[in-house]
C-alpha cells in the first residue's frame, strides 16, 4: 500500500513536471498574437443583419438546430417532444418526428439528407428516417450512462455523440454498436464539432478544457484550458487549423491547433451572460454567439471587437447555425421561435 | 474496499501522465504564424462570404418573396 502511494505521489510528481514543460513551450512559440497580426486589417464596421423570418410552430424551449447539407432545410428540438424539420425558403414544416421522451438537448441532420438523430435526458441517441413515408426509427443508440448533450453524423453509417457521462462515442450504425469511446474529460461533455477534413473533431466540457481527437486512433491529441467555467459551445475555424469556444465564462476564446494555445479571447465588461452556442460565417471572419441575455452577439474574429447584435427574443438564445453555403445564420430560442438571419 | 481504490488511482495517475507525455510531445509552430495564416485565410476568403458581403435581395433565398398578382 505504501508502494502504490509513493508511485502515485512519483506519478503526479511527473505530471506537474509535464504540465510544466507544456507550458513553457507554448510560452516559447508565443512570440506575438492575434491583434498584433490583425493590426492592419480593416475593420468590418457594424454588421447588421435583418430577422428575414420568423419559424413558429414548436410550443415549448427551442434546445438545438442543425442545418442540412443543402443549405435550405433544417431540424429543430424542443422540449415539446418534437423535432421540426424546415424548409427554410418557405418557412414551411416539411416533417414533425415525434420524440418518446421530450427532454431532447440535441439533434443533428446527416449529410445525406436521409436521417435525423435526437437525443437528452433519455441517455440515447435515436436516429430516424425521414425520407420513408413516416418518420421511422432506425436505431436507438443506448450505452451512455449520462445526457446526450450533442451528436452529429459522419454519414449515414457513422455518428459520434458527447455526453455527460464524461466521454464521447462514434457508433456504427449498421450494428448500432459503439465503435469507439473517448474518455479524457473529467467534466460532462456538453459539444462537440468534427473537423472539416472528419479525420478529427473536438469537444467541449464541463471541466472548462476544450479537447482535439483523432477519430481512427480514439485518442485525445490536444488539450486547450483558459476558459474558467463549463464550456458549452464548439466549432471549427473553416480551414480546420482553429477552434472557437462559448463558454458559462461569458466569454468566447480562439484556439489555434497547430500553435496549441489561445490567440484572442472575445469578452466585454458588458457582457455578463453565459454563451450558450455559437457559429462562424464561411470566411471565418465573423463569430456569432448565443447569450443567455437573449441576444445573439457578433464579434470579429480577428481583432476580437464586438461588431453587432442580432435581437428580436424573448428568452435565451440556445442554438445558433449558419448553413453550408454561408448565405444566412438561424438562431433557436427558449422563445419557441427560431429566426433567419441576413 | 481500499486495496481497490488505491489500485484505481495508480492506473489513473498512469494513464495521465501517458496523456501528459503523448501532449507535451506536440511539435507547435510559432502563433505569429498561425495568427497570420489564420487572418489570410479570413482576407481571401471575404468576398465569398455572403454575410460579409450582404446577400442582394433579388437573390436572398430568406427573404419573403413580393406577392404576385394575377387579375
Amino acid at each position: 500500500m505504501a508502494a502504490e502511494k509513493a508511485e502515485i505521489d512519483a506519478l503526479k510528481k511527473e505530471c506537474d513536471g509535464l504540465r510544466t514543460k507544456i507550458e513553457a513551450a507554448r510560452k516559447a512559440v508565443n512570440d506575438g498574437s492575434m491583434s498584433a497580426a490583425a493590426g492592419g486589417v480593416a475593420s468590418v464596421g457594424r454588421v447588421q443583419l435583418k430577422n428575414r423570418k420568423t419559424l413558429k410552430g414548436h410550443l415549448a424551449k427551442i434546445y438545438s438546430l442543425h442545418w442540412a447539407a443543402d443549405s435550405r432545410q433544417m431540424v429543430s428540438a424542443s422540449q415539446d417532444g418534437k423535432l421540426l424539420i424546415w424548409d427554410c425558403f418557405t418557412g414551411n414544416k416539411l416533417v414533425a418526428v415525434p420524440l418518446k421522451s421530450a427532454w431532447v438537448m440535441s439533434v443533428a441532420f446527416a449529410p445525406s439528407g436521409n436521417l435525423v438523430a435526437s437525443g437528452g435526458l433519455d441517455n440515447m441517441c435515436t436516429v430516424y428516417n425521414i425520407k420513408a413515408a413516416s418518420p421511422k426509427t432506425l436505431r436507438e443508440l443506448d450505452a451512455h450512462t449520462g445526457y446526450l448533450s450533442c451528436c452529429r453524423f459522419l454519414s449515414d453509417s457513422e455518428i459520434l455523440t458527447a455526453s455527460g457521462d464524461t466521454t464521447c462515442c462514434l457508433w456504427d450504425l449498421e450494428t448500432g454498436k459503439q465503435k469507439t469511446v473517448f474518455t479524457n474529460h473529467i467534466g460532462d461533455c456538453m459539444s462537440l464539432a468534427l473537423s472539416p477534413d472528419q479525420n478529427t473533431f473536438i469537444s467541449g466540457a464541463c471541466d472548462s478544457l476544450a479537447k482535439l481527437w483523432d477519430l481512427r486512433e480514439g485518442t485525445c491529441k490536444q488539450t486547450f484550458s483558459g476558459h474558467t467555467s463549463d464550456i458549452n459551445a464548439i466549432a471549427f475555424f473553416p480551414n480546420g487549423h482553429a477552434i472557437v469556444t462559448g463558454s458559462d465564462d461569458c466569454s468566447c476564446k480562439m484556439y489555434d491547433l497547430r500553435s496549441d494555445q489561445e490567440v484572442i479571447g472575445y469578452q466585454d465588461s458588458s457582457l455578463n451572460a453565459g454563451v450558450t452556442s455559437l457559429a462562424l460565417s464561411n470566411s471565418g471572419r465573423l463569430i456569432f454567439a448565443g447569450y443567455d441575455d437573449f441576444n445573439c452577439h457578433i464579434w470579429d474574429t480577428l481583432k476580437g471587437e464586438k461588431v453587432g447584435v442580432l435581437s428580436g427574443h424573448d428568452n435565451r438564445v440556445s442554438c445558433t447555425g449558419v448553413p453550408e453555403d454561408g448565405m444566412g445564420v438561424c438562431t433557436g430560442s427558449w422563445d419557441s421561435f427560431l429566426k433567419l438571419w441576413n | 474496499m481500499s486495496n481497490n481504490n488505491a489500485s484505481n488511482n495508480l492506473i489513473i495517475a498512469q494513464r495521465a501522465v501517458k496523456q501528459l507525455r503523448l501532449e507535451a510531445s506536440f511539435r507547435r509552430i510559432k502563433v505569429s504564424q498561425a495568427a497570420a495564416e489564420l487572418r489570410n485565410f479570413c482576407l481571401q476568403n471575404a468576398s465569398k462570404d455572403p454575410l460579409l458581403v450582404g446577400v442582394p435581395s433579388s437573390d436572398n433565398p430568406f427573404r419573403p418573396p413580393k406577392s404576385c398578382s394575377l387579375f
